[in-house]
Formats: C-alpha cells, structure tokens, sequence
C-alpha cells in the first residue's frame, strides 16, 4: 500500500514537472532583458528552495533525534541531507549555465556563489564523518550534532545577498522584495515548479528512508547473529 | 564559581601535560614556520603583492597549524580511557569543553605570537602598526576557531581515520572566522584602522564566536555521553 | 533509600537491544555481583551506571537522584578497563586533579594519604609513563577511591591486576563495606567475588536472569548459577 502511495506520488510530481516543462517552454514568452536562458532560473530557485527545505527538515529532525533518541528521526536526516545535496548541486550546476550566458563565466567568487560550495562540502563532510562511525547509535548521535552545526552554512547562504554586495542577483521573489522584481505569470510558474520538485524530493527521501531503514535491520541482524555464537 | 574553578582545572591540567610533554606545540610551532618559509616560494617576497596577501597568509598558516593542536586535544584522552573518567566525574560536560577550549586557545596563541614576528623579519614588514586592534582581531577570531576545533575534536574522537576528518570538517565550519579574520588582518598588517565597510567582518566574527560557542556548550554534553 | 535503581531500562545499538527491560534495586551497604557471558551487557549496564550511556528507555536513580545530577555523580568511584590517569602528568598531579574534580576539601592532602595507602609516596614526583604495570594498577584503584565514595562500580576489576594490587583492592573493597558503601561489580572471577558479594545478577543476551542475595550453593560451586539459570 505504502509502495503504491509513493510511486503514485513520483508518478504526479513527474506529469506535474512535464506540464510546467510545456509551459515554460512552449507558453512563455522570452524575458526582455536576459532572452530564453532566463527559463532556467524556474529550475534553479526551485531546487534551492527545495535544497534549503531539505536541509530544515534534517536539521529539525537531528533536534529531534537529541530529543526523542528514535532511529526514525536519524533515517529522515539522512535522506534528506543526500537528497539536499543532490538539489545542491542541481543549483549549482544551473546557476553555472545562467552564469557562462549573462556574464560569460562559468564561476565567480562572489559570497553567494562560494557560500553555496561551502554548503555543499559541509554536508558532504556531514556523509563522510556517518560512513566512519560504525555503531549506529552513536553515528545517529554525532552526525545529528553536525547536522546542526552545519545549518549555519544554509543561513548564512541564505542571508549571503543582504550582508555582501554580490554579483548573484538579489531577490527576486515577491514574498521577499514585496513585488515587482518578477513577472506574475513567470512567478507563478516558478512556484509551481518549485512544488512538483519538492514532491519529487519528497519521495525520494521515503525512498532513501527505507533503504536505510533495511540496511539499519541488516545490521542489527548480524549483531543478533554474533551474539548467538 | 565552582563551574569556573572546573573549567580552570581543565584547562590547567591539559596545559600542564602540554608543557611536559610540548608534543603538540613543537610540531604546530616548527609547522608554521616551515609554512612561512615555503610561502616565500609561491610569491615573490619582496613584491607589494605579499602586503595585500598577509592576512590570508597568516591565517592559513595558525589555521593548519591549530589542526596539529586540535587533533591532539582529546586524542590525549583516549590512552587509559582518561575521557571515561572524567565524564563520569561531577564535572558538567560543558565544563570539561570550556576548560579544553581555553587550554587550546591558549596554546594556538602562544603559535600566533611566535609566527608573527617570524612573518614580520622574513617578509619584512612591521607589522605593529595597529597593535591593539590587531591584537583584538587574533584573540576573538582564535577564539572561533578553538570553539569549532574543539566541539569537532570531541565530535571525531572515536572515529576511525581521526587526524583526516578532523581537518576536512573542521575547515568549511571555520570560513566565516576565518575569512573575516584573513581579511582584517591584512587591513591591520598595512596600518590603516577597519573603515566603516569592513565592520561587518568584526560583527561576522564576534556573531560566529557567540553562535557556536553557545551551540557547542548546549550540544557538548550530549556527544561526550553516549 | 536504596543506592541504586533501576527501572525498566532499554539499551539500543541500532535496532540491536543490547539490553532489554532490565529491572533491578541495590540497598544501601549491599554488594552486587554483576555476572554473565562476555557480550551479556555487564559492561554496558555498568557504563550506564556510571553515566557514559544513555538508556534509551528507562531511568537510573543514585541515591534517590537522577544519575546525571552532578551529585550522582560525585557520589561513586569508577574502576573500568582503563586505568583512567595520565600518562604524562606524575602520580601526585593526577591524584591532587581528582581531588579537585571531585570538590575533596583539602585536594593536597587528600593526594597524599591515598599515595601512603597505595604505597606509591615514594615515586609520587615520577610520571606515571615510567611506573610499572602494578604501580599504574594501584594509582587507578587510589583514583577511584580518593572521595570516599559511597558507591563503587567496579569492571572486571581483578582481571588485570597484579596480586599486590588484588590484596589492595580487596582490603579497600572491605573497608569501605565496612563503612557502609555500595558496591556493583562485574566479574568473571567468581572465587574472588564470592567473598565479597551479599548479591548477585546474572545478565544473558541483555535480559537479566537472575537478581537476589547470593545463594548458599554458590559458596561451594560458584558455577551453581549459570546451570542453573542457564544461558539463553
């Protein structure tokens, strides 16, 4: 039953991707200023948003875990952080693209820019330090303090456009600026992109989740098996 | 008052070790200076370019140099399972953190004030054009960067292949710190004062050393009780 | 009030109950056996005890509080598989930093007794890299006992020592019954322990089998226990 849940779930998130897909493409009109390459910006704050969101939820559940000490709590922040990352480096890579049209590099060191890398290898090191901590419990226990630590990176990137002047854009989104920085219509595509891929990343952490929970039952058997002996 | 004494305790007791021993301070000491020495390969010393590099330079160096010290910090409480003893002691956890905090930040000081007169002769820049600020700049931005180590060392103490995962956490968490500091410095090295600009690297470093000290003394308890 | 309860305590590693349901109580001036297999949960019960564990589920009471209040905690002395001191720092430094942690009024007193009773006054300036195996033994044991604590946990703790040290630990032990503290310890010697012990538990696979005073049989047979509650 669950199984059906979430492949039915992938299933919507995957159509809703593909209309907006034919919207972005097919309906909108290029913008005046950038031409076409500023559709890619309706996938690049989407999958930061979807990022930042990924991260929240890990650091909210590694709070939890301290809290409750419950194993679910560890396996939701970890799927999370991977799935973050994935977004991440989607962000990235966009943002790479936009970059080599508008400003004709692929990099700059601009606080924005380097905030999100250094994001990127915090919680890569979040990942690192969990493959080297053999007992679970306390890899759940010490990779959930990281995980807090680590949040200050995503605040920081977050914030990163109202403390430096950077060469990244400033906001853009209405919620943010109170309007007018974006066009409705274009907006408004950019939200609902922003919603099938947060549903996509939804089921990919319950994908994750349960892959870890197998594997956290695999260990916990062998640990029964050598007790035996 | 008690909590106070505790900490002091610590601290004196990991110094205490450190100068008989001076295992981590010899290597972090003899590590900067042969940082400094190489450096002058990459640049050519007697450039106006090394000017605008110094903070960056300097930074690097105590920050690679402080990983010496950091890793040691309670690597020297697993012999004899020390750390067990004293967890199970009526110190509070934040206590026995504080205490190893101040006794690293004390230590990765001491390599500071050694490194740059030694950067001053061998790049030949006088460097005490702004003393106090300066001095300010090094304890706060030090002081940041011995909070994450030492939070870090705790965190990786059982871990295995420790003396690698230390460093490759611990550098992403000190950025803040260090970019701030890296930047001030250079600007206090070449004797202007910090212009109204540059405050926001003084509030960036004092808001880091806040923020995680606070985080660290909430958190430590519960990594050092499994 | 007893020394030490526990109740309904749940250890996990993992998914891996390392120790299920445990339920026991240790009245005052009582002294506990803590017996079973290697890997039954000995030294993960007594490392709860001595707070460097959390239990999952359940709770510790030290004499009425909780075993993570700081005066829990300065109630016991510990004596794990390490011996606990510094290496570095002499035989007089690591007993007078004891002192100080545990808040012993008079810490350079306090040190130096306990280095008399050890007979260790004569290398009390000598770090304890340079002292022998036995010498290191008899310093772990000062430690544990420098506050005069009203509890002590004990692991395994005649395993490793030498029979000086054993001799010491013995007296040590007896004393302080005699003035009244608490003892829990873990052992595979069971001669050595009989004597001593008023109690005994027997842990297997994490449950515990068996908690009572110690039965008459196990003065003649100290094996009575385990063939009796068996093993699994």
């Amino acid at each position: 039953m669950r199984e059906k849940i979430l492949y039915g779930a992938g299933l919507i998130a995957g159509l809703y991707l593909v209309r907006n897909l034919y919207q972005i493409l097919l309906v909108l009109p290029d913008e005046v200023d950038q031409g076409a390459i500023y559709r890619i910006l309706l996938f690049h704050v989407p999958a930061w948003i979807t990022c930042f969101s990924a991260y929240f939820l890990a650091g909210a559940a590694s709070v939890m875990y301290l809290i409750k000490k419950d194993m679910r709590y560890d396996t939701f922040s970890v799927a999370s952080v991977e799935v973050g990352l994935a977004f991440t480096l989607i962000g990235l890579a966009t943002g790479s693209i936009w970059a080599r049209i508008i400003w004709g590099i692929w990099w700059t060191w601009d606080a924005r820019l380097t905030w999100a890398l250094i994001t990127c290898i915090i919680y890569a090191g979040y990942l690192m330090l969990r493959h080297a901590v053999d007992d679970p419990t306390a890899r759940a226990k010490n990779s959930a303090v990281l995980c807090i630590f680590s949040y200050a990176s995503v605040i920081i990137t977050y914030k990163s456009i109202d403390w430096w002047r950077t060469q990244h854009p400033g906001a853009v989104l209405s919620i943010r600026t109170g309007g007018g920085r974006m066009d409705p219509a274009m907006e408004s595509i950019l939200f609902q992109n922003a919603i099938a891929l947060l549903l996509l990343a939804g089921v990919m952490v319950a994908v994750r989740m349960r892959q870890e929970d197998t594997q956290r039952e695999v260990e916990s058997l062998r640990r029964y098996a050598h007790a035996a002996v | 008052m008690r909590y106070l004494r505790q900490t002091l305790t610590i601290a004196a007791k990991d110094l205490r070790s450190e100068i008989r021993t001076k295992e981590s301070l010899n290597a972090a000491i003899s590590f900067a200076i042969v940082i400094l020495v190489l450096f002058s390969f990459a640049v050519d010393p007697s450039s106006e370019q090394i000017k605008e590099m110094s903070g960056g330079l300097l930074w690097l160096v105590f920050a690679f140099a402080g990983a010496l010290i950091l890793n040691r910090s309670f690597a020297r409480e697993q012999n004899n399972d020390c750390l067990d003893a004293l967890v199970s002691s009526p110190i509070p956890g934040s206590a026995l953190f504080l205490g190893k905090a101040l006794a690293n930040f004390v230590l990765l000081t001491v390599v500071e004030f050694v490194s740059m007169p030694i950067f001053g002769i061998l790049y030949n820049m006088d460097w005490m054009r702004q003393p106090l600020w300066l001095a300010a700049v090094l304890l706060l931005a030090t002081w940041g960067i011995t909070v994450i180590g030492t939070m870090f060392s705790a965190l990786t103490v059982n871990l295995r292949m420790r003396e690698l995962m230390l460093p490759t956490l611990i550098y992403p968490m000190m950025i803040p710190a260090l970019m701030a500091a890296m930047r001030l410095t250079t600007l206090l090295i070449n004797g202007e004062g910090i212009p109204a600009d540059d405050w926001i690297w003084v509030k960036l470093i004092v808001g880091f050393d806040i923020i995680f000290t606070s985080l660290a003394v909430t958190l430590v308890e519960i990594v050092l009780v499994g | 009030m007893s020394a030490v309860s526990v109740e309904g305590i749940w250890k996990f590693y993992g998914d891996y109950p390392a120790l299920r349901e445990i339920d026991f109580v240790v009245e005052e001036k009582q002294c506990l056996a803590l017996l079973g297999r290697n890997g039954a949960g000995k030294t993960t019960m007594l490392r709860m005890l001595a707070g460097l564990l959390r239990p999952q589920r359940g709770t510790i009471r030290l004499f009425g509080r909780d075993s993570h209040e700081a005066e829990a905690r300065a109630s016991f002395g510990v004596l794990g598989h390490g011996i606990g001191v510094y290496d570095e720092l002499s035989a007089m430094e690591n007993l007078r930093l004891f002192a100080k942690v545990y808040s012993v009024p008079d810490a350079e007193k306090a040190a130096k007794d306990w280095l008399v009773r050890t007979q260790l006054d004569h290398v009390a300036d000598s770090l304890v890299r340079e002292f022998s195996r036995g010498m290191r033994q008899r310093l772990a044991v000062a430690r544990a006992f420098l506050h005069n604590p009203s509890l002590l946990l004990l692991d395994e703790p005649f395993t490793a020592l030498d029979d000086r040290a054993i001799a010491l630990l013995q007296s040590l032990l007896k004393d302080a019954v005699n003035r009244g503290a608490t003892v829990i310890m873990s052992t595979h010697q069971l001669r050595e322990a009989m004597e001593l012990a008023t109690h005994v538990a027997l842990l297997a696979r994490g449950r515990l089998k068996f908690h009572g005073p110690r039965p008459v049989e196990m003065l003649e047979d100290p094996t009575w226990l385990y063939r009796t509650y068996g093993e699994g």
